[in-house]
């Protein structure tokens, strides 16, 4: 059974898979805070360096960060194509969405590189603790979007994914978007605001 | 029994949402580089950042036409999310002026 017009019913009347990532979604924001908030409270209180005004580099950063906003872009259009059932435009979004989520991890992974060669780990200061999990599980989490896109992606190219399954696709987006959103207040409270 | 479907925006309005998405994040880069601005950086992009948040939530995200449940179910975390890391940093001195 795909797609929200055969889906079950449900005592709200709304679709239960909806109302679970809804749900997780919620719980991410949890998880998140208490890293964020863990960075925070550590902000400014390294005692040895690199410090991050040292190391940040915005440009570049600025750079990724537009990349994942139009990622989210890319997203709602390939949900607009398979909800209309235009397949060509779901193929295209579908894999420009990923593609985007790639060149930003490929910007993370540069940037965790030049940053332990410039000295800066895990385990070196609070700023490299606090810093390198908050940005790894975020980078985590955009690396398991990446690969559920892909799957949907491949779903289109064998013409599997129709109108009837766009819920499948909004489902995703849901994920995407979440993690397009805890990278707005990533970018802000650790690289703009130092 | 069909489920209702929510109305999603036209593809114009994500159209609109990524330009203005694009035109706050470049002010918010440019407002780093502005020392002028630097004794109201944090809260300026604060509300920038807690804009553009929304946009892509009512917009991307589809809560602004989508059931209040789904908005219950999201904002609800996320307020408590945000109170904690506010007791936090209180609790650990960040907001006090003239720390070491």
């Amino acid at each position: 059974m795909t797609g929200a017009q055969n889906a079950t019913v449900t005592a709200t009347g709304l679709d239960h898979r909806k109302m679970g990532v809804w749900t997780f979604l919620g719980s991410e924001c949890m998880f998140f805070g208490s890293l964020i908030a863990t960075y925070l409270v550590y902000k400014g209180k390294s005692v040895v360096g690199p410090y991050p005004h040292e190391t940040l580099n915005i440009p570049l950063t600025s750079i990724s960060t537009f990349v994942l906003l139009m990622s989210s872009l890319l997203m709602v259009l390939a949900l607009a194509a398979v909800q209309r059932g235009d397949a060509l435009g779901a193929k295209l979004w579908l894999f420009g969405t990923p593609f985007f989520g790639m060149i930003f991890l490929g910007f993370q992974v540069y940037e965790f590189s030049t940053f332990v060669s410039e000295g800066l780990t895990l385990q070196v200061n609070l700023f490299g603790a606090s810093f390198f999990v908050l940005t790894g599980f975020h980078g985590a989490h955009v690396s398991v979007g990446v690969l559920w896109l892909l799957s949907l992606w491949v779903l289109a190219l064998r013409n599997r994914l129709t109108r009837a399954d766009a819920l499948l696709v909004e489902i995703a987006g849901l994920y995407w978007h979440f993690v397009d959103v805890v990278w707005i207040v990533i970018f802000t409270l650790v690289y703009l605001i130092q | 029994m069909r489920h209702p479907v929510s109305q999603h925006p036209p593809v114009r309005i994500y159209l609109l949402v990524a330009a203005v998405l694009s035109v706050i994040t470049a002010v918010e880069v440019s407002v780093f580089y502005l020392t002028v601005l630097a004794r109201f950086l944090a809260p300026l992009l604060i509300v920038l950042s807690a804009a553009k948040f929304s946009l892509v939530v009512m917009f991307f995200m589809h809560l602004k036409s989508d059931h209040h449940a789904f908005t219950g179910l999201f904002v609800g975390p996320l307020v408590i999310a945000v109170a904690i890391t506010v007791a936090l940093m209180a609790l650990f001195g960040a907001f006090v002026v003239g720390r070491p």
